[in-house]
């Protein structure tokens, strides 16, 4: 009878066990309160959205899903899932200047802030290795290390990030002579495994950072960049709104040419 | 400063709003000395463009003066007199290089969301709705010039504002149109819509060697103007069916050429107006292509359609079978302005042509509210308006 007891007793309290990962617990919990907020913010039509950042705020606390359990899945401890499967992007634009150019500023991997939107900053670590700095969502900020894989002068980069890094990933860029000497073929090719899973592509999804776009988007700035000297942008005008948020890419490239027309001057 | 703002769907307002700023290298700020309202201004005024945002400022034909350059602008400095076309071009892309100036590829901060629509995305223009790129307007006190070393063109002191103006956009939108007809001699065109853009085809026409032009509106005034200013043959769509009237000004055979002059906001006759307008005002087509299908089945066999009308969306019963069968060619675009403005400039300054002619009205930028509303409406026999900040 005791033993009977004790067996009810354990049942009624026993709660589902943690099924969630370390790291995609915080990123759950993340992205939830802000699709939770984002839904809020607009108002009746967002309780849906609401409803799922809640749900994602809950597994990222509690470390429990039960929608992982339902389906006898698990991203905590030695019966994690395999790593999802890296999401892959290419994107081809054509760019009005020679391919050694091309190549030569886009192999300096300083130079991809400028016009990568979500990267920070890039340093040089030595010939093959370099430290990336990128912001993430909610105000935060992710670093890892990445090393060239492959380099072939004039036509091709490749290079991919180096275990340990919370966004693995990769990138390949191609340069190809245009028929008729109508400029360079430009060909990206990123391919990385979003943070927080499904849930966390469909997060970034919502805050407006779809990958696709994001490769679509960069890939045109440095267009623009190599073609134009600068990347159009409206960010800092005025309207009946007010002032728009300044484009901090564009200050520096202000400031940059400004230095350099002194110094010239 | 003040500057035009779009309030919602036929509401503007002057408002005071923060003075632009250089924000790029290439950029300019110039102070607006004049600027006008284009007819494709109504098309966004009345609310058919949905990429507009409330307090988005208005505005692409202006000039004024330089008073800021930023360091990547060579050859330009304050207080250089300038015209800025409407479109925005970087001069360095696959598309400028070939002066398909309002092709660049570069210019367009919205590229993306335009592709989505177009396929590819055209130029950024100043003013004109975020599919373009979200640019602020010239009707405003100043105005950032973005690509300023390309996009700002000085004027010789001798050259009045009202004489040059133009030259930012209608006048180089009738040249060119007028231009894609590869008019030849004895060559007779019809220009649908005798708007301002309608009245610079007409003198262009002539200017490249029509030896007959044909014009089409409704208002007596706009068809005087193109009669008394341009020489036109003039028809008035609601007293006589022009497609008649077309055959039997030319013997039967049709109009070597025609010319679009409408655009998307045509008004015409009978039920197929009615079903245009009901579509339009409930927002299930962008587009009222009345003076469109007209055009198509107005044009002679192995012809030219030359459209300088703004279209921006989904058109619908386009009578494309008389267009393929007809062997019809069509040439159209939003104006490639860099192009012509040096060459008109200098027919101006030969004393082929005043521009200031279409001028019919000369206000205050704070009274745009009423600019707009008569410029739409017609009234007071309104065909262009010259705002001074």
């Amino acid at each position: 009878m005791t033993e009977m007891l004790s067996h009810l007793k354990k049942n009624w309290q026993a709660q589902p066990e943690e099924n969630i990962g370390e790291d995609e617990r915080a990123i759950s919990a993340l992205a939830g309160g802000a699709l939770a907020l984002y839904g809020l913010r607009r108002g009746p039509g967002g309780l849906l959205l609401t409803g799922l950042g809640a749900a994602l705020v809950y597994r990222g606390l509690t470390g429990r899903s039960a929608a992982y359990r339902a389906l006898g899945l698990t991203s905590a401890g030695p019966d994690a899932l395999p790593a999802p499967q890296p999401l892959t992007v290419t994107r081809a634009e054509t760019v009005e200047r020679p391919r050694e150019e091309l190549y030569r500023h886009w192999r300096n991997f300083e130079n991809l802030p400028a016009f990568m939107q979500h990267l920070e900053s890039v340093t040089a670590l030595d010939e093959r290795r370099s430290r990336w700095a990128a912001k993430a969502p909610l105000g935060t900020r992710v670093e890892w290390d990445a090393e060239i894989v492959e380099d072939r002068p004039g036509e091709l980069i490749a290079w991919r990030s180096l275990p340990g890094a919370q966004v693995p990933s990769a990138g390949r860029v191609e340069f190809r002579e245009a028929t008729g000497g109508r400029g360079t073929v430009v060909r990206v090719q990123m391919e990385y495994t979003p943070p927080g899973g499904a849930l966390g592509a469909l997060a970034a999804l919502v805050a407006g950072e779809e990958p696709h776009k994001q490769v679509a988007d960069d890939l045109r700035n440095f267009k623009a960049l190599m073609e134009a000297g600068e990347v159009p942008t409206t960010r800092g005008q005025p309207s009946g709104r007010g002032m728009d948020e300044p484009d901090p890419r564009a200050a520096r490239l202000l400031a940059r040419a400004g230095a350099k027309k002194g110094s010239v001057a | 400063m003040r500057a035009v703002c779009w309030e919602g769907a036929g509401k503007v307002r002057v408002e005071s709003v923060p003075d632009p700023q250089i924000i790029n290298p290439r950029d300019a700020i110039v102070r607006v000395t004049s600027t006008a309202i284009c007819g494709s201004d109504l098309h966004l005024f009345d609310g058919y463009n949905p990429t507009m945002m409330k307090g988005d400022i208005l505005g692409h034909e202006f000039m004024g003066e330089v008073v800021d350059v930023g360091p990547g602008v060579p050859g330009l400095r304050p207080g250089d007199r300038v015209l800025v076309p409407f479109n925005i071009a970087c001069g360095s892309c696959f598309f400028c290089k070939q002066e398909l100036w309002s092709c660049c590829d570069n210019s367009n901060p919205n590229a993306l969301l335009a592709e989505q629509v177009m396929g590819y995305s055209p130029a950024g223009l100043f003013g004109y709705s975020h599919l373009t790129g979200g640019y602020a307007g010239g009707q405003a006190e100043y105005v950032r010039v973005p690509f300023a070393d390309v996009g700002c063109f000085k004027v010789p002191a001798h050259l009045s504002d009202e004489q040059v103006l133009f030259l930012t956009d209608v006048f180089p939108t009738g040249y060119m149109a007028a231009e894609n007809c590869d008019i030849r001699p004895g060559d007779t065109v019809a220009v649908f819509g005798c708007g301002p853009v309608g009245q610079f085809s007409i003198k262009s026409a002539f200017m490249l060697g029509a030896e007959r032009v044909i014009a089409i509106d409704r208002f007596p005034e706009r068809l005087r103007m193109a009669r008394e200013q341009g020489g036109a043959e003039v028809v008035d769509y609601e007293e006589t069916d022009p497609l008649e009237a077309l055959r039997e000004l030319t013997g039967g055979r049709g109009p070597d050429s025609v010319i679009d002059a409408v655009g998307m906001e045509a008004h015409g006759t009978g039920i197929g107006n009615l079903y245009d307008q009901a579509k339009q005002a409930v927002r299930i087509s962008t587009d009222r292509p009345t003076a469109l299908r007209q055009t198509m089945l107005a044009c002679r066999k192995g012809g030219t359609l030359s459209i300088p009308g703004v279209y921006t969306g989904l058109l619908d019963k386009i009578p494309f079978g008389a267009v393929m069968n007809k062997g019809v060619t069509i040439k159209t675009g939003q104006t490639h302005v860099h192009r012509y403005v040096r060459p008109l400039m200098e027919r101006i300054e030969r004393g082929e042509i005043d521009p200031s002619f279409v001028i019919t009205h000369r206000m205050r930028l704070d009274e745009a509210p009423h600019a707009y509303q008569i410029f739409r409406d017609k009234q007071d026999e309104c065909i262009k308006v010259v705002l001074a900040p």
